[in-house]
C-alpha cells in the first residue's frame, strides 16, 4: 500500500508522466477498438473503398480529438494563450512548446491505429481487390454471369458462393496484404527514422538554454494551475465550515461568555464537557433546531464569515510593577 | 479491507473523479448489457421498424435519465434552483454549470450505448430490410418473379431471422450490405460527439475563462457547504442526545452528577486505581439501585425527556468560579459576564502591549 502510494505521488507530482502514461493508454484503448470491431466489407464495386478509407481515416480523427481533450497540457496552453497580459507577461515560447507536446502525444493513439490497419491488411483488401489484376492469378470463376469488376469485388468475402472449392480469393488477399505490410513497416520505419532525426538534430537547432527555460516555465504554468486549484478547494471547504458554524452561533439565544481562563484558576472542568459544549454551538432546544433548519433552506446567510474569522480573542497581559509588560497569553 | 478503504477515501476526497468512476462504471455496465442481450428480431412487416429502432433509442433514454438518478448533484441542483432568496442571492450561471457538468456525465452511458450498436448492425438490419432493394445488391434479378407487394414485403422482413430465410447467399449479401450503412453511422456518430465534446472544452477557455473559475468554484463551495451543514448537524445531534440522557437520568436519580469527580477521597490510593474508580462511578450517572434504574428504563419508553437542556446547570457553575477568581488574581483586566445578559453582545478583550 506504502509502496502504491508513493507510486501515485511520484506520477502526481510530474504532470509529463501522467501525460504518457494517458498518451499510452490511449494507443491501446486504440488497438482493442481494433480488434473488436467487427470489420465488414460490402464486397460491392460502388462501396468498397468508401467504406475502407473511411475506416482507416475516421476513427484515427476521433482518437485525435480524443487525444487532444484528455490531455492537460490543452487547457494550460489555451489557458496562456489566451488571457490578457495584466502585470505578467506572455510565455509565447511555452505555448509553443506545450502546443508541439500535446500535438506528439495526441498524434500516437491514431499512428497506432493506422499502423495495425496496415499490417492487418483487411482494410487493404477491401479496398484495392478491385485494382487487382485477374490474369495474375489462376482460378477465376467464370461460369457465374458476372462481371470481373463485380468478382473481384467480392474478393474480400471469401465465404461468398462463387467462390466454393476455389482458392483464388485466398490468393489475390495475399497478394494485397503482401503490399499492405510492406507500407505499414516502411510507414513505421520511416516514423522512427524521422523521430531519431529528429531528436539528434535538435540540440544544434535550438538553444539548450533556451529550451531548458521553456520546458520549465511550461511545468511551472502547469504546477501553479494545479496548486490553484487545489487552494481553491480548501479554501472553500474552510469557508463552508466558517459560515455554517456562524449561522449556528447566530441562532443563539443566550450570550454567554467562554473564557479560556489562564492557568491560576484550577480545571474543574472536564475535557468533554467542552468539546460538547462547543458542538451544540449554543443550539439546545428543539424549537431552536427547527428553526435552524427552517431557515438554513428559506433564508440561507449571506457569504460572509468576517465576524467568526476576525473574532476578538483575550489576550491577558502580565506587567511587572513599574508597569512594564511582561508576557501575553492568549 | 484496509486497501479498499483507502481507495474508497481516495475516491470520496475528489468528488470529481468520484463521479468519473461512476460515469466510467456506466458505460461499461451499458456495453455489458448489450453484449449480454439477445437481440430478438420478429421479422414481421409491421414490427420490424419499431423493434429495430425502438432498441436503439429507447435503451440510451433508461441509461440518461439514470445517470441523472446516481449523480448526487441533482439534488444540490433542485435545491439550489428552488430556494428562496433570502439573504443570499442566486447566480443562474452556477445553475448551469452545475445542469450542464451533470448533463455531459449522463450522456455518456448513452452515447457508449448507440455506438456499439449501430457498430453491430443487428437493430439497422432489423429496421430496414424491408426497403432494401435487394434485387439492386445481389444483381438477381428474378428474386421477386411472380410475387406480391405483400408477400415481397414478408420476404424482404425475414432477412434478419437466420432460421426463416433460406437463400443464405442473398441473406448474407444483405446483412453485410446494411452493417456497412450502420457502421458508418456509427463512426459518424462517434466523430460528432468527439467534435462536440472538443468544441466545448478546447474551445471555450477563449471566451469565458475568468467567468467560468467563478462559476466553478462557487458550485463547488455549495456541494461542500451542504455536507458541512450536514456533518454540523450530526455532531450537534450527537452532543444534544449525549446532554439529554444525561439530564435525564439526573433527573430520575435526583442526584446532581458531580463534573469534577471527588478530589477528597477518602483513600490515598495511586492515580490510576482513583480515575479507573472515578471513570466508573461517573458512568452510573447517578442510578445505583433497582429501582432508580426501572424507573429509569420504563420512563424512557411512556414519559420521554422534553427537547430542551437546562443551561444553569452546565455554564451556572464555573461562571460563578470564574467570576469570582478571575477578577481577583487578573487586575481587572478580565471582565466576566452572567447568563442573564441580553443576546449578541460581543466582549472585546485587549491587552497592553
Amino acid at each position: 500500500m506504502e509502496r502504491l502510494k508513493l507510486v501515485l505521488q511520484y506520477f502526481q507530482s510530474n504532470s509529463e508522466s501522467i501525460s504518457n502514461v494517458i498518451c499510452v493508454i490511449l494507443a491501446l484503448v486504440s488497438v482493442k477498438l481494433y480488434t473488436s470491431f467487427d470489420f465488414n466489407c460490402p464486397c460491392l464495386p460502388q462501396y468498397n473503398k468508401l467504406y475502407s478509407l473511411g475506416v482507416m481515416i475516421v476513427p484515427p480523427i476521433i482518437l485525435f480529438f480524443l487525444g487532444v481533450l484528455v490531455n492537460r497540457h490543452t487547457g494550460i496552453m489555451m489557458d496562456e494563450w489566451m488571457r490578457p497580459v495584466g502585470h505578467r507577461t506572455k510565455n509565447p515560447a511555452a505555448v509553443k512548446y506545450l502546443f508541439s507536446a500535446m500535438l506528439q502525444r495526441a498524434l500516437l493513439a491514431p499512428m497506432v491505429w493506422i499502423l495495425v490497419t496496415l499490417l492487418d491488411g483487411k482494410i487493404f483488401i477491401c479496398a484495392f481487390s478491385l485494382t487487382v489484376d485477374p490474369t495474375l492469378f489462376s482460378g477465376l470463376p467464370n461460369n457465374t454471369g458476372l462481371d470481373v469488376i463485380k468478382i473481384m469485388a467480392k474478393v474480400p468475402c471469401k465465404e461468398d458462393v462463387i467462390f466454393r472449392n476455389s482458392s483464388f480469393p485466398k490468393a489475390v488477399s495475399r497478394y494485397v496484404r503482401c503490399y499492405s505490410q510492406a507500407i505499414g513497416w516502411s510507414t513505421l520505419l520511416f516514423l522512427i527514422v524521422l523521430g531519431a532525426v529528429g531528436r539528434l538534430v535538435k540540440p544544434c537547432i535550438d538553444d539548450h538554454g533556451t529550451f531548458l527555460q521553456t520546458r520549465y516555465w511550461s511545468n511551472y504554468l502547469d504546477v501553479e494551475q494545479k496548486l490553484f486549484d487545489e487552494t481553491c478547494v480548501l479554501h472553500a471547504r474552510d469557508f463552508a465550515r466558517k459560515c455554517v458554524v456562524q449561522f449556528f452561533e447566530d441562532m443563539r439565544e443566550d450570550a454567554v461568555i467562554r473564557l479560556p481562563y489562564p492557568a491560576l484558576i484550577t480545571n474543574t472542568k472536564d475535557e468533554w464537557e467542552d468539546e460538547e459544549e462547543e458542538r451544540l454551538h449554543g443550539i439546545s432546544k428543539q424549537e431552536q433546531m427547527d428553526r435552524l433548519l427552517n431557515k438554513w433552506y428559506y433564508s440561507k446567510p449571506e457569504l460572509d464569515v468576517t465576524r467568526i474569522a476576525h473574532r476578538p480573542r483575550t489576550c491577558v497581559t502580565w506587567e511587572d510593577r513599574d508597569g512594564k509588560p511582561l508576557f501575553s497569553d492568549v | 479491507m484496509d486497501k479498499f478503504r483507502m481507495m474508497f477515501q481516495f475516491l470520496q476526497s475528489n468528488q470529481e473523479s468520484f463521479m468519473n468512476g461512476i460515469c466510467g462504471i456506466m458505460a461499461l455496465a451499458s456495453a455489458q448489457m448489450y453484449t449480454s442481450f439477445e437481440f430478438n428480431c420478429p421479422c414481421m412487416p409491421e414490427y420490424n421498424y419499431t423493434y429495430g429502432i425502438g432498441l436503439l433509442t429507447i435503451p440510451p433514454i433508461w441509461f440518461f435519465m439514470l445517470g441523472f438518478v446516481m449523480n448526487n448533484n441533482v439534488s444540490v441542483l433542485a435545491e439550489e434552483w428552488k430556494r428562496p432568496t433570502g439573504k443570499r442571492k442566486k447566480d443562474p450561471t452556477i445553475l448551469r454549470y452545475m445542469f450542464c457538468s451533470i448533463t455531459q456525465r449522463s450522456l455518456i452511458a448513452p452515447a457508449v450505448w448507440v455506438s456499439v450498436t449501430l457498430m453491430d448492425g443487428k437493430s439497422f438490419l432489423c429496421a430496414f430490410s424491408i426497403n432494401l432493394d435487394l434485387e439492386k445488391i445481389t444483381g438477381n434479378y428474378s428474386l421477386f418473379r411472380g410475387m406480391s407487394e405483400a408477400e415481397r414485403v414478408r420476404l424482404l422482413a425475414r432477412i434478419p431471422c437466420k432460421d426463416l430465410f433460406d437463400q443464405q447467399e442473398i441473406r448474407v449479401a444483405a446483412s453485410r450490405y446494411i452493417k456497412c450503412f450502420s457502421q458508418a453511422c456509427g463512426w459518424m456518430f462517434l466523430l460528432m460527439m468527439t467534435l462536440t465534446a472538443f468544441l466545448i472544452r478546447a474551445i471555450r477557455p477563449c471566451f469565458t475563462q475568468a467567468a467560468f473559475l467563478k462559476t466553478k468554484y462557487w458550485s463547488h463551495y455549495i456541494d461542500i457547504e451542504r455536507k458541512m451543514f450536514d456533518d454540523t448537524c450530526k455532531e450537534h445531534a450527537k452532543s444534544f442526545a449525549k446532554v439529554c440522557i444525561q439530564q435525564y437520568f439526573e433527573g430520575i436519580s435526583g442526584e446532581i452528577r458531580s463534573f469534577h469527580g471527588h478530589r477528597s477521597s477518602k483513600y490515598d490510593s495511586d492515580d490510576e486505581d482513583e480515575d479507573k474508580r472515578k471513570s466508573d462511578e461517573e458512568k452510573l450517572l447517578g442510578i445505583r439501585a433497582q429501582d432508580d434504574m426501572n424507573k429509569v428504563l420504563w420512563n424512557w419508553h411512556t414519559c420521554k425527556p422534553a427537547l430542551a437542556l437546562r443551561k444553569d446547570e452546565i455554564d451556572g457553575e464555573n461562571n460563578g468560579q470564574l467570576n469570582g477568581v478571575a477578577n481577583g488574581a487578573a487586575n481587572g483586566f478580565v471582565k466576566g459576564h452572567t447568563p442573564e445578559v441580553e443576546k449578541r453582545e460581543w466582549a472585546v478583550y485587549y491587552s497592553k502591549v
